[in-house]
C-alpha cells in the first residue's frame, strides 16, 4: 500500500491537536439582574420609533414605555385616568376639554404644555404627514389652546372610541423639538417624557431604554424601577429561545406553545401565559358570487358551527389563557356581549342533519384560507371533515390572503383580529359587517345597527345596537366565533413580570425577585 | 486574451441584467406590496394611496425601465419600510456580510486544505474515508440545522460563546463554522483529487528520489500544484457565501445584508430587496468574471477553446 512507503506521522496525533485549540474556560453567563438590565428579545424590527409612523407591536411596547399618553387606562381596572392630562369632560357630542398637569418634562428637558399636545395632534391628524395608521388619527378634527394648560379636543365626526385612542396610540410629543426635527428626527433621536428614555438606538439591530430619573411622582405608571431595558431584534424564535436557555435573556414574547412547554421544565426560567385581546374566528362568504353558493343556506352555515368542537381544540391546541367565544368580539371591549345570541354546541350529528336537510347528505368540497396557527385551521379542517365538508387549506401571507378574500375567492376564513388592542366593540365587528372590503356577508340590517353604534355617545343607546348587531350575527350563523389567543412569554425567574390582554409590556412596573 | 476578456465582460453584464429582471418580476409577483406597505388595518382608500404613491398602479415593464433608468443614474430609491434612503442602508450592512463571507472562506479553506492532502496522501485508508464522511455531512446538513447544534453545545451547554449579535469576534465564530463548514466539501474534493494526481506526477518522484523531506515534497511541490483550481473556485465560494448567508445571519440576528435581505423579505421592502439582489448578483458575477479570467490566464487552452 501506498501510504506506507510515505511513513508520515500517526493520524491520530493531527486529530488530537485539532481538538486541543478548540478547549478553553467556561464562562458563566451574566444574567439581567446583576446589572440591573431587562434583556428583552423581540422578533421584527419597527420601521421608526416614533410611535405614529410604525405599525408592529414592538413599536407599541417602545411607545408606552417611551412616551405617555393624555389619559391612561388602567389595565386592572379599566379604569381611565389622567396621565399628562389632570382632568377632562366631554363638552358635546364632538368636543373634549383637558385640564393638563404641571411641571412635566420631556427627556431633553423641554416643558410639557397646552403647545405640546395641540402642535402634536394637529401635527398627525393632517393627513399630508402620513402618519402610516391613518385609523388612529383620522378621527381628530383639531386641537385647540385654550391656555397653557388647557385644551380642547374636537372630532369630525361624533366619536365614542376617542378617549380610548388618547390612551393608546396617540403618545404627546414634546413641540419645539418635533417641529424643529420631525418623525425623522424622533425616530434617530427619540424624546418622549414617559417612564424610560431612550439611550442608544441601532436601527433594525437594537434599542436600549435607560430609566428616567425625572418621572412625574404623580403619573398613574408610576416610575421604573429596572434601570436598564435592552430590547435587541432576534428574527428567529429558536435563538431567542436559545438566548433564554444560555442565560443572555430575560424575557421573550409570542413563544408557540411547544416550545412555552419546554421551557417550563427549565429551572432557570418562568413561562407566563395571558389572554390577549386577539380573536380568531370563521368567515363565511354568503355574498352573490361566493365560490361555495352553499354558504348562503342558513342550515349549511349552522351545520359548520355545531360541527367544530371549540372547547376541545382550545383545551388541547390553543392552551392556557384562550377561551372560547360566542360572539365576534372581545369580552371586555365595550359593546361585546354574547347575551341572547344563538350559541352553537359542539354536535356532529346534528351537523350532519342540517347538511341532509340543506341537500348535502355526502357534504360538500370548500376551500379554508388561514395566515396564522396553522395547527388549529388543520384541527378546524379535520372536524368539518367528520361531518362530510372536505375544506382544501390555502395558507398564505396576510396580505395574499386579504387579497383573496377582497376579491371575492374565498369561501371560508380562518381568520384572527386584534382591534389595535383598542377596548371597545367599534374597533373590531364594523371592519367585518360594516360594509366595507373586508365584509363578506354585507347584511343591511346588521350594518344599519352597526351605524347607530359607532354614530351616538350615549353609552345605552350603543349598547343596544351592538347587542342587536351580534345577535343577528350569531342568530343567522354569518361567521363562527371560535376563541380568544392567548400569548405564552418566557421570562428569567428572577424578574416579577405581568402579562395583560392588550398585549402591553409594561417595563416601569417590572422588578426583580 | 483582450477578446476573450471582453467576451466574457458581455456575458457578465446580460447575466447581471436578466437577474435584476427575473429578481424583479418575482417580487412584484409574491404579493401586492400595498397592501403590505398599509398594514393590517388599513382601508382600501388607505391602499390605494398608497399604490398610487409608490406607482405600483403602473404596468410592470414601466416600472422596471424606470427602476432601472434610476439605478443606473446612482438614484437606489428609498426603502419604504426604513424610510431612508436604500444605497446607504444596504452599503452600512455590507461590511458585516463581507467580515462573515471572508472569515467562512477562510475557514473552509483552513479546515479543507489539510483534510484535503490528508486524504490524498492517505488514500483509501480510514483517513480518507473519515475526510470523505465529513464532506459529505458538510454537504449534507442543512446549514441552519447545524447552526443549531453549535449554539446547543458551545452557548447552552458549553457557555463558551455568545448565542446571537454581532458586537465582537466572538459573536462570528459560531456563523463562520456554520456558514464556512458548507463550503469546505467542495475545497476538500478538489484538493483530494488534484493532490492524487499531483503526487503520481514524475517531478514529485523526483523529487522524493533527491531526499527531500515528506512534508517539503507535499507543501511545497504538490500542493502548489494541486491547489491552482482551488483559488479559482474560492472565488465562486465567496460570491456564493454572501448570498447564501441570509439563512446564518438571520439565525445568530448578525446585524449584515442577509438579515436586512430578510427583513425587507417580511416586509415588502421592495426597493431594499431588489437592490441587494441587484448589489449580490453583481458581486457574484464579478467574482465568477475574475475567475474566468484567473483561470484562463494560468491555462492557455480554456481561452483559445
Amino acid at each position: 500500500m501506498e501510504r506506507r512507503k510515505w511513513g508520515y506521522a500517526k493520524p491520530g496525533l493531527i486529530a488530537g491537536a485539532a481538538l486541543a485549540g478548540l478547549l478553553a474556560i467556561a464562562a458563566p453567563a451574566l444574567a439581567g439582574k446583576k446589572d440591573d438590565t431587562i434583556r428583552f428579545a423581540y422578533d421584527q424590527a419597527p420601521e421608526s420609533v416614533d410611535p405614529f409612523f410604525q405599525n408592529v407591536r414592538i413599536g407599541v411596547i417602545i411607545g408606552a414605555n417611551v412616551w405617555d399618553t393624555l389619559v391612561y387606562l388602567d389595565p386592572k381596572t379599566n379604569e381611565y385616568k389622567g396621565l399628562l392630562a389632570k382632568s377632562w369632560k366631554q363638552v358635546d357630542d364632538k368636543t373634549l376639554e383637558f385640564d393638563l398637569r404641571e411641571g412635566i418634562k420631556f427627556h431633553n428637558g423641554e416643558d410639557f404644555d397646552a403647545d405640546s399636545v395641540v402642535y402634536t395632534l394637529n401635527f398627525v391628524a393632517n393627513p399630508n404627514n402620513k402618519v402610516v395608521t391613518q385609523a388612529n388619527v383620522n378621527w381628530i378634527d383639531k386641537a385647540t389652546k385654550l391656555g397653557k394648560y388647557k385644551v380642547r379636543i374636537t372630532t369630525k365626526e361624533i366619536f365614542p372610541a376617542a378617549l380610548e385612542y388618547l390612551a393608546g396610540p396617540v403618545v404627546i410629543h414634546p413641540a419645539k423639538y418635533y417641529a424643529e426635527v420631525g418623525p425623522k428626527g424622533q425616530n434617530t433621536k427619540p424624546v418622549g417624557s414617559g417612564p424610560y428614555r431612550v439611550s442608544n438606538y441601532v436601527p433594525g439591530k437594537s434599542i436600549t431604554l435607560e430609566k428616567n430619573p425625572n418621572y412625574f411622582k404623580h403619573s398613574p405608571k408610576g416610575a421604573a424601577k429596572i434601570n436598564k431595558v435592552e430590547i435587541r431584534f432576534i428574527p428567529d424564535r429558536q435563538t431567542q429561545m436559545a438566548e433564554m436557555l444560555s442565560g443572555n435573556g430575560d424575557l421573550i414574547m409570542y413563544v408557540p406553545k411547544d416550545q412555552a412547554d419546554q421551557a417550563a421544565k427549565v429551572p432557570s426560567l418562568q413561562v407566563v401565559s395571558g389572554e390577549t385581546m386577539r380573536i380568531a374566528f370563521m368567515q363565511l362568504n354568503t355574498l352573490a358570487n361566493t365560490p361555495t353558493p352553499a354558504l348562503k343556506d342558513l342550515r349549511v352555515r349552522k351545520a359548520i358551527a355545531h360541527a367544530i368542537d371549540r372547547e376541545s381544540i382550545v383545551k388541547n391546541i390553543v392552551g392556557a389563557g384562550s377561551r372560547v367565544l360566542h360572539s365576534q368580539c372581545f369580552p371586555s371591549q365595550f359593546g361585546c356581549t354574547d347575551q341572547g345570541a344563538t350559541r352553537y354546541a359542539y354536535d356532529p350529528a346534528l351537523a350532519k342533519k342540517l347538511l341532509a336537510e340543506a341537500g348535502f347528505p355526502n357534504g360538500f368540497e370548500t376551500e379554508i384560507f388561514a395566515y396564522r396557527e396553522r395547527n388549529q385551521t388543520e384541527a378546524i379542517i379535520n372536524n368539518l371533515q367528520q361531518v362530510g365538508i372536505k375544506a382544501k387549506l390555502t395558507f398564505s401571507q396576510y396580505a395574499a390572503m386579504r387579497d383573496a378574500i377582497r376579491a371575492g375567492k374565498a369561501s371560508l376564513t380562518h381568520q384572527t383580529w386584534g382591534s389595535f388592542s383598542v377596548n371597545d366593540v367599534s374597533a373590531s365587528i364594523p371592519v367585518w359587517f360594516g360594509g366595507e372590503a373586508d365584509d363578506v356577508t354585507k347584511d343591511k340590517e346588521v350594518e344599519e345597527l352597526l351605524k347607530k353604534g359607532n354614530n351616538s355617545v350615549d353609552p345605552n343607546v350603543r349598547k343596544q345596537a351592538y347587542q342587536q348587531a351580534l345577535k343577528r350575527i350569531a342568530d343567522n350563523a354569518f361567521s363562527v366565533p371560535l376563541w380568544t389567543l392567548p400569548v405564552y412569554y418566557v421570562a428569567s425567574k428572577d424578574l416579577n413580570f405581568e402579562a395583560y390582554p392588550d398585549e402591553m409590556v409594561r417595563f416601569w412596573e417590572m422588578t426583580w425577585k | 486574451m483582450g477578446g476573450y476578456i471582453l467576451k466574457r465582460l458581455g456575458l457578465a453584464l446580460a447575466v447581471a441584467l436578466a437577474v435584476s429582471m427575473i429578481a424583479f418580476l418575482l417580487l412584484r409577483l409574491s404579493g401586492d406590496p400595498a397592501i403590505a406597505v398599509a398594514g393590517e388595518g388599513a382601508r382600501q382608500a388607505d391602499i390605494e394611496l398608497v399604490r398610487h404613491t409608490y406607482g405600483f398602479d403602473r404596468p410592470l415593464p414601466v416600472q422596471y425601465v424606470d427602476w432601472l433608468g434610476k439605478t443606473l443614474r446612482g438614484d437606489f430609491g428609498e426603502s419604504i419600510y426604513f424610510k431612508q434612503p436604500a444605497a446607504p442602508l444596504i452599503l452600512a450592512k455590507l461590511e458585516v456580510t463581507m467580515l462573515l463571507g471572508l472569515s467562512s472562506i477562510l475557514f473552509a479553506l483552513a479546515i479543507s486544505v489539510p483534510l484535503g492532502v490528508l486524504a490524498a496522501v492517505y488514500r483509501n485508508s480510514w483517513i480518507d474515508r473519515l475526510c470523505l464522511a465529513l464532506a459529505v455531512l458538510g454537504q449534507a446538513l442543512p446549514n441552519f440545522f447545524f447552526a443549531l447544534l453549535l449554539i446547543m453545545l458551545l452557548s447552552i451547554t458549553l457557555h463558551w460563546l455568545p448565542v446571537s449579535g454581532s458586537d465582537t469576534w466572538q459573536h462570528f465564530v459560531m456563523p463562520t463554522i456554520a456558514l464556512g463548514y458548507y463550503a469546505a466539501p467542495a475545497f476538500m474534493r478538489l484538493i483530494r483529487a488534484g493532490m492524487i494526481e499531483v503526487l503520481e506526477a514524475d517531478y514529485i518522484r523526483t523529487a522524493r528520489a533527491k531526499g527531500l523531506p515528506a512534508s517539503t515534497v507535499i507543501f511545497k511541490h504538490a500542493l502548489r500544484n494541486a491547489a491552482v483550481p482551488v483559488v479559482a473556485l474560492a472565488a465562486v465560494q465567496l460570491g456564493f457565501l454572501l448570498g447564501g448567508s441570509v439563512v446564518i445571519e438571520t439565525i445568530f440576528a448578525l446585524d449584515g445584508l442577509g438579515y436586512l435581505a430578510y427583513q425587507s423579505i417580511t416586509f415588502k421592502d421592495f426597493p431594499v430587496m431588489q437592490n441587494i439582489v441587484l448589489l449580490l448578483s453583481v458581486i457574484y458575477v464579478v467574482l465568477t468574471l475574475a475567475s474566468d479570467i484567473a483561470n484562463a490566464w494560468l491555462d492557455p487552452r480554456i481561452r483559445v477553446s
